[in-house]
């Protein structure tokens, strides 16, 4: 294909991740580097009561914003370096809590606190999503065929449903006296409150998660059971491999690619982490990084949104990604160039 | 070959692996399912602990509503045939849309008609039955089961739904269309040049799916909010505030989304053998002919697959949507979000439930037509790539 076509045909898909991708990345970074502030004057008013003979009157010095000709509040950005990092990291804080030793400190302060959650999360939710998703597919390979397709359907719902709304439907079962809490009560014999403490709800949100991915999991572990070598299995047979050797020395091997692909989506999604936050309205007690930038750029009471921090806590958000990411570029790399 | 009989599982082990299949199903299942079952009961019974009661509802029989065994046979033969319909025409259907865009229009429409006939069989023609014919049945006319669907009515009617359903319908119809145009030229030309351009344009686009949305939308927040004054130079007087407009989302949506579609589509091109339109090339076309005329035709299981995962990602979106369209103006899920925060009491609770319910319906029905164009989705990338 000759370059002049090439370009014309890619030229729309390349505008629209340079207008709305790669613009958007460099001016957060510039943001992050500036404060937008309205600009206030100081004003000498009098203010006076009405009293007997005299009137009382008080001077005092207000800080008002200075209003432009159509009555809207002009702002000033300046440059302020790191400021807002600052701001957004509290190393000050983290090194009080640090020198005095204790964790509960740390978790007072946002970012590390969300910092914690996201990277908990990644973590604990990978193995099990690869052991269910695994485990689903191995489930699903040996049904019978007539019950494959229900059963497929089935796994697929929780795949599909809107991820807010999933959380939420979890959260409902739980919350309060929901069905599964007081079946759980029931099971322990002791009262359970799932929602008045950080580490329940991190499980929940893990197993929510985990409810949520295995079936994609599943499904590619599944099509990838599909073209595992017969012969070698046979093979296998004859010399004597148990069912879980055959499992561990073959099949698995070949299911290699896939894992490390569904590892990657899993690890890029999971350190994403923000809509379990919103279901469960778990912000109370537990916070992830975008969900961080979110509430930074939500307008609080008076209507302001702070921008510039949330840009700084944005550019440390990405510094997770570029690290997750540098190893898979660095393969993909080395692939290509092998394949050349 | 060798006999299978080397191969079959012993008895233990097969019940062992039916059993877990089971027990997973329920617990894929039981959230969905409960739900749904929780919207149609009283507050009291909706939330009560006890979950035969939040089945049966006594409360919200007691109140009057409820359906008898002649609603609830009535209602399952109306899925029978419903379900017999669907599956009986809709392979066919998926088959027909493949060949051309009039006939995929056509089954948008059909498909839009059956949801309002199920919607209008449900809610008004059912219950109208019900109340002539129940007096007349005896046993089969008596109530037994707690059910209402008056949360629905409060959610659509009563609450504006309608308003957040278009806000929804708009953003997903913009984002399919546009990112399948602009994705299908830009898929097409990946899959078909093996220079080290197109290699790199892959890569950045790795990397631009792995950022955090919220990243994103923190660069344009600002631009949004002040494109009048940044736009005016250029456009004007018409120059419009980005913000809160359903088409700036359609934009942001479509980018955040080019991507995904790019790899997707590259990897169906890329199934697709280039002596096709090798040969078309020969014959005299130009390469945008060859696209149009040869492959046009043969790439519609691509496209559909990959504009699932389009409609998905624009559907389910919460934090784009909610952060750049205005509270007032919201879509669906965002919407939602809001009324489970700011409610309190447990009427309000099983009406936001109902709201839920209503958003996962079309997923639902998205699923039972096109499985096959899903799971196929799903391994593309993987088993290719």
């Amino acid at each position: 294909m000759k370059t002049k076509t090439f370009a014309l045909f890619v030229a729309p898909s390349i505008f629209m991740m340079l207008a709305f991708i790669a613009f958007p990345l460099v001016s957060v970074f510039m943001q992050s580097f500036y404060i937008t502030q309205p600009i206030y004057e100081s004003v000498e008013v009098e203010t006076c009561t009405p009293g007997f003979l005299t009137q009382t009157c008080v001077t005092e010095i207000k800080s008002v914003p200075v209003l432009d000709a159509e009555g809207n509040i002009q702002t000033t950005t300046a440059f302020v370096g790191l400021e807002s990092y600052r701001n957004v990291l509290e190393l000050d804080r983290l090194k009080d809590a640090l020198s005095g030793g204790s964790w509960s400190a740390v978790e007072t302060i946002d970012f590390w606190k969300a910092l914690r959650f996201t990277l908990t999360f990644t973590l604990i939710t990978l193995p099990l999503v690869l052991g269910c998703g695994l485990g689903i597919a191995l489930l699903i390979n040996n049904a019978s065929s007539r019950i494959k397709g229900p059963v497929i359907f089935v796994s697929l719902l929780p795949f599909i449903i809107t991820p807010v709304i999933g959380a939420l439907a979890i959260n409902w079962l739980f919350r309060g006296d929901g069905i599964l809490t007081a079946t759980l009560e029931w099971w322990l014999e002791r009262d359970i409150a799932m929602f008045a403490q950080a580490w329940t709800i991190e499980i929940l949100m893990m197993l929510y998660r985990v409810w949520h991915v295995a079936p994609f999991a599943a499904i590619v572990f599944y099509a990838g059971l599909q073209t595992v070598n017969q012969d070698s299995i046979e093979s296998a047979l004859i010399d004597g491999a148990s069912r879980v050797e055959r499992m561990r020395y073959i099949v698995i091997p070949h299911l290699m690619p896939l894992i490390i692909f569904v590892s990657m989506i899993h690890l890029m999604d999971s350190y994403r982490v923000f809509e379990e936050v919103v279901g469960f309205s778990s912000q109370g007690h537990v916070i992830s990084l975008q969900w961080l930038t979110y509430d930074f750029l939500k307008p609080d009471q008076a209507g302001n949104r702070s921008i510039s921090r949330a840009s700084a806590s944005a550019m440390l958000t990405m510094i997770g990604i570029v690290v997750l990411l540098i190893p898979l570029v660095r393969r993909t790399w080395r692939d290509h160039k092998g394949a050349a | 070959m060798m006999s299978s009989v080397a191969f079959r599982q012993p008895l233990y082990l097969r019940m062992t692996s039916a059993g877990f299949l089971v027990f997973w199903c329920i617990i894929a299942a039981f959230p969905i399912f409960w739900i749904t079952v929780m919207s149609f009961k009283s507050p009291v019974d909706a939330f009560n602990a006890n979950a035969l009661d939040v089945v049966f509802g006594p409360q919200t029989r007691d109140k009057g509503l409820g359906i008898s065994i002649f609603e609830i046979a009535l209602f399952a033969l109306g899925l029978w045939l419903a379900a017999k319909v669907i599956l009986k025409h809709v392979p066919h259907w998926a088959v027909m849309m493949r060949t051309s865009l009039p006939s995929a229009l056509a089954w948008v429409v059909a498909a839009f008609g059956a949801v309002i006939a199920l919607i209008l069989g449900f809610f008004v023609i059912l219950p109208w039955l019900g109340q002539m014919f129940n007096p007349w049945l005896g046993p089969l006319g008596v109530d037994i089961i707690g059910f209402t669907t008056e949360h629905y009515k409060t959610v659509w009617i009563d609450r504006g739904f309608t308003t957040n359903f278009k806000n929804s319908l708009i953003v997903t119809a913009g984002v399919v269309t546009v990112s399948l145009s602009v994705g299908t030229l830009a898929g097409y030309a990946l899959a078909r040049s093996g220079s080290s351009l197109a290699f790199w344009i892959l890569i950045i686009a790795l990397i631009f799916r792995a950022l955090p949305h919220s990243v994103l939308v923190a660069g344009y927040l600002p631009v949004f909010i002040n494109s009048a004054e940044f736009l005016r130079p250029i456009l004007g007087e018409m120059a419009p505030t980005l913000y809160g407009k359903p088409w700036a989302v359609i934009a942001v949506l479509v980018a955040i989304n080019q991507p995904f579609t790019i790899w997707m589509l590259r990897s169906f091109f890329t199934s697709i053998p280039s002596e096709l339109d090798e040969a078309a090339r020969v014959d005299g076309c130009t390469t945008f002919e060859a696209f149009r005329r040869v492959i046009m035709p043969v790439m519609w299981p691509g496209v559909i697959t990959t504009g699932l995962f389009s409609f998905l990602l624009a559907y389910n979106d919460f934090l784009v949507t909610s952060l750049l369209l205005d509270a007032t103006n919201q879509t669906m899920v965002p919407a939602i979000a809001g009324m489970f925060n700011r409610e309190t009491t447990t009427t309000d609770q099983v009406v936001a439930v109902a709201a839920a319910v209503s958003i996962t319906a079309p997923l639902f029905f998205l699923v039972m037509a096109f499985q096959r164009q899903i799971v196929s989705g799903l391994t593309a990338g993987a088993v290719k790539g």
